[in-house]
């Protein structure tokens, strides 16, 4: 069932970077991409649970600002050492300039 | 007496004043640590805005493959130099140099790279990262995750698996690690044991299970180049393979360890605030160049995300938060070796290294409370 959350508005991040978004106890991270299409991740890294919110977005990769593990933020996917297990992604949807997060249709 | 005023010594510390310390990664101070919240702590960071760390974190290949043209190119030079004089005395000055470029310029090259931040081409940094690796002799995958547990837990006793001078400090050691003997030991030892299929249970505890073959893989793959070395050399009855493949790794050492023991060296264990455990020092341009400008160490450990050839930008940009740093090397000895020698009577015994200020106070609640001494005790 889905449970859509505003998250931000979009001109809140700019392009090739993210910001955090925390929601009842639970932290995200918010993407926009170059080409200005916007994502979410789970807010904290898989290796050591830091907030990705401080990383570096290059292109569709987020790397995490403690250790440089890298993901790919469209889909998740750990891009090697020392990140090993996947983020946890959220559909996302744009209306009215404003960010929409679907925090209850997580996807590993 | 030590002078300057930069610092002050203390000996106050977080616990006893008599503590057995045992660096185990699987012993009780590593226990210990977990239940006191050292291990995965949230760290000091000094507030830099989000729009200059961007720029600061920029990623770029052009400073890198300069670099690395340079050290490359130098060691294919001074080697072909080195091995036509060879055996000469006068190839020695050449073989120097070419030491130093494989047995130290290949720790920062480890470093940077393996943190992903030298180039911004991925393949770059791993081609580099695999090359340097081999010469300063740490397993790729052992030494990413040891590392990694480094940034992690900087400095705490039983958890961080790089401190490179425990205490007491063991001067021994660190004389015979100038010309990398403890460590090359060390490393061959843990390479046979890899490439014959088994981990330490330090190894097993910090690298993730679904990584230990890749040990095993490359522990292999090095056992037969050194295997080949040896053939070479038994073939041309000359000792000269090795002064050009593994040799280098001790008689080339000595830069790297110079540089090295001043990251952490004399400091503070067991803290969350980089400013207390690790030191930034000002250094000649061929020093950072071999060094790869860790010698802004401090800067390096808050924000691991700037690239190397950055630091400088950053340290210029969050020195009022720092301590000020050592203004050169024989500055940076002068403070250290003393501690050093004074940790032997009393291993308690650290450097607490004062606060311009600007900058925000160290959290005493973490640290303890500062119990400064006359400098010339």
């Amino acid at each position: 069932m889905s449970q859509w959350i505003e998250a931000c508005g979009v001109d809140d991040v700019e392009d090739e970077d993210l910001i955090r978004f925390d929601h009842e106890g639970r932290t995200f991270a918010i993407y926009r991409s170059p080409d200005a299409l916007f994502y979410a991740t789970d807010g904290l890294c898989t290796h050591e649970q830091v907030h990705l919110a401080d990383g570096l977005v290059m292109d569709h990769i987020i790397e995490c600002p403690k250790h440089n593990g890298r993901f790919d933020y469209r889909t998740g996917e750990a891009k090697g050492a020392p990140v090993c297990v996947n983020l946890k992604t959220y559909p996302v949807k744009v209306e009215d300039g404003r960010v929409l997060v679907d925090i209850a249709c997580a996807r590993r | 007496m030590i002078t300057g005023p930069i610092t002050v010594l203390d000996t106050s510390s977080n616990g006893p004043a008599v503590r057995q310390r045992n660096y185990d990664l699987t012993g009780a101070d590593a226990r210990d640590a977990v239940e006191r919240g050292l291990a995965s702590a949230e760290w000091y960071h000094t507030d830099v805005p989000r729009k200059e760390m961007k720029t600061l974190m920029k990623r770029s290949d052009t400073p890198a493959i300069r670099d690395t043209i340079v050290w490359l190119g130098g060691m294919v030079l001074f080697a072909v130099i080195a091995a036509a004089l060879w055996p000469s005395w006068w190839s020695a000055p050449f073989f120097l140099v070419y030491g130093v470029l494989y047995g130290s310029a290949t720790d920062s090259r480890w470093h940077e790279c393996g943190h992903g931040t030298a180039f911004k081409t991925r393949w770059m940094n791993d081609a580099v990262y695999q090359i340097a690796s081999f010469m300063i002799m740490r397993n790729p995958v052992t030494w990413r995750w040891s590392h990694a547990r480094h940034h992690t837990d900087t400095i705490v006793v039983g958890r961080d698996p790089e401190i490179a001078v425990m205490r007491p400090p063991d001067l021994a050691r660190l004389i015979l690690n100038v010309f990398g003997v403890v460590d090359a030991w060390h490393a061959l030892i843990d390479m046979t044991r890899n490439a014959a299929g088994r981990l330490s249970a330090a190894e097993q505890d910090f690298i993730p299970e679904m990584e230990q073959r890749k040990v095993i893989r490359v522990a292999r793959i090095w056992v037969a180049i050194y295997a080949a070395t040896l053939g070479l050399a038994i073939v041309v009855n000359s000792i000269l393979p090795f002064l050009l493949i593994g040799g280098p790794r001790l008689y080339g050492a000595w830069h790297h360890v110079m540089t090295g023991l001043l990251q952490h060296g004399g400091l503070a264990e067991d803290v969350t605030d980089h400013r207390l455990n690790s030191r930034t020092v000002l250094m000649n341009p061929v020093s950072r160049f071999i060094y790869w400008n860790m010698n802004y160490h401090v800067e390096h450990h808050m924000f691991p995300m700037v690239p190397y050839h950055a630091l400088p930008k950053l340290h210029e940009l969050i020195k009022h938060d720092l301590p000020a740093p050592n203004p050169s090397i024989f500055d940076g000895y002068r403070e250290m070796l003393p501690a050093f020698l004074r940790q032997l009577r009393y291993d308690d015994y650290f450097i607490k290294r004062e606060l311009p200020p600007t900058a925000k106070p160290y959290r005493e609640e973490f640290h303890g409370p500062a119990n400064p001494l006359s400098t010339d005790n």
